[in-house]
């Protein structure tokens, strides 16, 4: 018996908002939405280069999943991946270092925008092939069964990557096997210039799973309470032994799929649209100011406080130096351990 | 202190564009995110986002000015509190523009590194590749009483014993647990250590091979078994992109131990898509190592060392050899170092390099070469990556010639590197132009006569070695 996917509402109620928790949300967001423009002046500027994928307007999705975490919990996504790390506490130095190509980023300058890590959070990547990640993830998932473990690991990935063959090779082994992978299909509306409804035979790609007994669900990826509801949902779900779930993140992208991409296949009104009556961060700062939880000018407060810590991230991964040359050479092999 | 605006790049090719439309008037409020202009370049158009706040107090380069340098400061923000009459609306030189308004920082930065890199030519020379340290077979002990054993069997062993070792370790494919393996390599491996360690899984290589490097990233040791070496092509983008690529993107934090073993090569009548050897393939990919024994031992010690170690390892075996039994070292623990060729039969004549299934008909061809007086040396490569190339040149400064053997497609093959290789490295020895051979250059054929006209076999080393010895 397939079991029925299901589309969930907004979370409306401010009443059980915490404040510690919604100012949590609320600057990890901005944090992310912040370094996010920064990163694409400075690519602008040609102190990035090569491929820059920007995650603002998706902000919710890995904050409210991020919230949903325990220690252990591995995450692991695809190529638009700052966001991602700022939310498992990656530094925002080494990650603007990294993209600028230098010794103290988190892949020493040898990764790039794509390809970063932190074993450390728990952060498995930073994939830049289309959908690679999620096998990789499901892997990540059989290994913590393995170790009889209860750590769950959250994989994400776009619109796109879930017309790719090895999702489905994923899904049907998760499945059969009961893994514990929580995959979030950040549905952004555009896979590069391509929409969900010219791609996607079923656009509803919360039934992806249905041939694979896996549980779906829609949530408003712009909400970020809302995110979190349905992403402890889904990780108790796997958690307790049941298997894989799959959350479909309605979200969208302000900017274009990389920086070099002028957008041309949506009308600006759209953008326009999201922008003003559903951005995640200034519907989560109308609802923080509803509900009292803090004033204004604390929110302010706020505002300052990332925009030097970005800028603080900024300066450093300008001012670290180009990977020693000697670099070149290193982490292509590990030594084997002499028995 | 006011904020500069600059004139963005769309691409890190891209050095000057036209600012074709103002969205925003000197006066007009800016919030971060807000679209202030438009910009094209000869192949695109695209918004200008304003980074920060403030309110537009001078725009520098009007609308419609085309050429306008990357980096050039096209427009001037007030910051909160600050008058906008106070703000300069003088041009400022196109270098020397700032990201945040704090200019002193961002020039001192700027002016060392990262606006010059794209120049390329002046970049210094890498550093040498570094040396391969000297590896050598473990020393078996006088007495040690040799068992008889399949290559199939001795591929179960190492795989056993190692499972025994180390909990970490555990063996999944397809018909590997309870059919006992496809040609029976997993046979009784089950039933020893149950199915949680001895995973069946559907026929899915993409996706069990990326699995499997998840869950090497995750702290185990996979040995993930291809029915053959022929489908791992649908797998080949998470052995490359994700095994071979991620340590070294990672800066070295993320390792990856996973052995991707299987029957490579040419099996007996089963067609072109099925019988390919990919030995090549593989080789060419650093963050890789590939070994491709020949003997029973060899595979043994071979693989015991290739579940061990924390690199991607590519273990090429062959259909055509399982069945084949070899005298095995009954020692506790057979583990031999990867990279390391081994000389099985010396010579002074000719030097006759092969790997896998090869090696058994270069030792015929030296046999037969023999009797016609020529006294071959034969090199067992064992290992494609690392190469042993200090094995194969010392032989050929010794013999003077070289006969490469492979059962791949000689066109970008492994004698091609090989060759190469000695050519460079011991050029005033050669006696002889450094000679291939190899499979022709078609899909195999299935027909008998056809498929055996096509693969490579003793004679064919035997013609060959006779013409570098012009005899």
């Amino acid at each position: 018996m397939a079991k029925a996917p299901t589309k969930s509402k907004s979370s409306k109620s401010n009443s059980k908002m915490k404040r510690d928790e919604a100012l949590k949300f609320y600057r990890d967001m901005l944090l992310i939405r912040r370094f996010e423009e920064r990163a694409g002046q400075l690519y602008g500027m040609g102190k990035i280069a090569g491929f820059c994928h920007l995650y603002i307007g998706q902000e919710a999705v890995v904050t409210g999943m991020q919230a949903c975490l325990k220690d252990g919990d591995q995450i692991v996504t695809g190529y638009r991946d700052h966001g991602h790390m700022l939310a498992c506490d990656m530094d925002p130095k080494g990650v603007m270092a990294e993209l600028t190509g230098r010794a103290d980023g988190y892949s020493k300058g040898k990764g790039g925008s794509m390809h970063m890590f932190s074993k450390e959070k728990n952060f498995y990547g930073g994939h830049g092939i289309v959908g690679a990640q999620v096998p990789i993830g499901t892997g990540l998932g059989f290994s913590n069964r393995y170790k009889e473990t209860d750590n769950v690991c959250v994989t994400f990935f776009g619109d796109g990557a879930a017309n790719q063959g090895q999702i489905y090779e994923s899904f049907n082994m998760a499945s059969l096997w009961d893994l514990p992978v929580v995959y979030v299909i950040e549905n952004n509306q555009y896979a590069m210039g391509t929409s969900v409804a010219r791609a996607s035979a079923e656009t509803e790609l919360y039934k992806r799973g249905i041939s694979f007994e896996i549980e779906g669900e829609e949530v408003d990826g712009m909400d970020v309470y809302a995110v979190k509801e349905a992403g402890e949902k889904a990780i108790k779900y796997a958690r307790s032994g049941k298997g894989p779930y799959i959350l479909e993140m309605k979200t969208y992208r302000y900017r274009g799929h990389s920086m070099s991409d002028p957008a041309k296949y949506r009308k600006r009104e759209e953008v326009d649209d999201i922008r003003t009556h559903h951005d995640p961060i200034d519907g989560l700062k109308a609802r923080i100011i509803e509900a009292d939880l803090t004033s204004e000018d604390d929110l302010k407060d706020l505002d300052k406080e990332i925009k030097a810590l970005v800028k603080e991230a900024a300066d450093f991964s300008l001012d670290s130096p180009e990977p020693d040359p000697s670099e070149l050479w290193t982490d292509v092999l590990r030594e084997v351990e002499s028995a | 202190m006011s904020i500069d605006v600059l004139m963005p790049a769309l691409s890190p090719t891209m050095e000057e564009g036209t600012l074709s439309k103002w969205l925003k008037k000197e006066g007009d409020t800016i919030s971060s995110g807000d679209v202030i202009a438009e910009i094209e370049t000869d192949k695109a158009t695209m918004e200008v986002e304003a980074v920060d706040e403030g309110t537009l107090a001078k725009i520098i380069v009007p609308e419609g000015t085309e050429g306008v340098k990357v980096n050039s400061v096209i427009a001037r923000l007030a910051e909160e509190g600050e008058d906008v009459s106070d703000v300069d609306d003088a041009p400022a030189p196109a270098e020397g523009g700032s990201a945040s308004g704090d200019a002193e920082d961002a020039d001192e930065s700027e002016s060392e590194t990262a606006a010059d890199t794209d120049a390329g030519d002046d970049a210094e020379e890498a550093p040498p590749e570094p040396e391969v340290s000297t590896l050598k077979d473990p020393r078996v002990p006088e007495g040690t009483s040799f068992v008889d054993t399949s290559l199939r069997d001795a591929l179960r062993d190492a795989m056993a014993e190692e499972m025994r070792r180390d909990e970490t370790v555990f063996v999944m494919g397809e018909e590997v647990a309870e059919y006992q393996g496809a040609y029976k390599v997993t046979r009784e491996l089950l039933q020893e250590f149950g199915p949680k360690r001895v995973v069946d899984t559907p026929i899915t290589e993409h996706g069990f091979a990326g699995l499997g490097v998840g869950a090497a990233f995750g702290g185990l040791r996979p040995v993930v078994e291809f029915m053959t070496f022929n489908f791992a092509m649908q797998a080949i983008d998470q052995i490359i992109n994700s095994a071979a690529k991620t340590l070294y993107m990672s800066g070295g934090q993320m390792g990856c131990p996973i052995v991707f073993r299987g029957p490579n090569g040419a099996a007996a009548r089963v067609g072109a898509q099925h019988s390919q050897d990919y030995s090549s393939w593989y080789a060419h990919v650093p963050g890789l190592k590939v070994v491709a024994p020949y003997d029973a031992a060899d595979a043994k010690g071979l693989l015991k060392a290739a579940i061990r170690d924390p690199n991607p390892v590519i273990f090429l075996e062959h259909e055509l050899l399982y069945g084949e039994s070899f005298p095995v070292p009954d020692l506790e623990d057979y583990v031999l170092p990867i990279g390391k060729a081994r000389v099985r039969r010396p010579g002074n004549d000719v030097t006759l390099v092969a790997h896998s299934r090869m090696v058994g008909f270069a030792l015929q061809a030296a046999e037969k070469l023999a009797e016609d007086g020529i006294d071959a040396e034969v090199v067992d490569l064992r290992s494609l990556r690392p190469l042993d190339t200090d094995t194969v040149v010392e032989s050929v400064k010794k013999t003077n010639r070289i006969v490469t053997c492979e059962e791949g497609w000689r066109f970008m093959g492994v004698g091609a590197e090989i060759c190469a290789t000695v050519m460079h490295e011991a050029f005033d020895y050669l006696d002889a132009p450094p000679t291939r051979v190899y499979q022709k250059d078609v899909p195999l054929p299935y027909a008998a006569n056809l498929e055996a006209l096509s693969l490579p076999g003793t004679a064919d080393i035997i013609e060959a070695a006779k013409k570098v010895c012009y005899v």
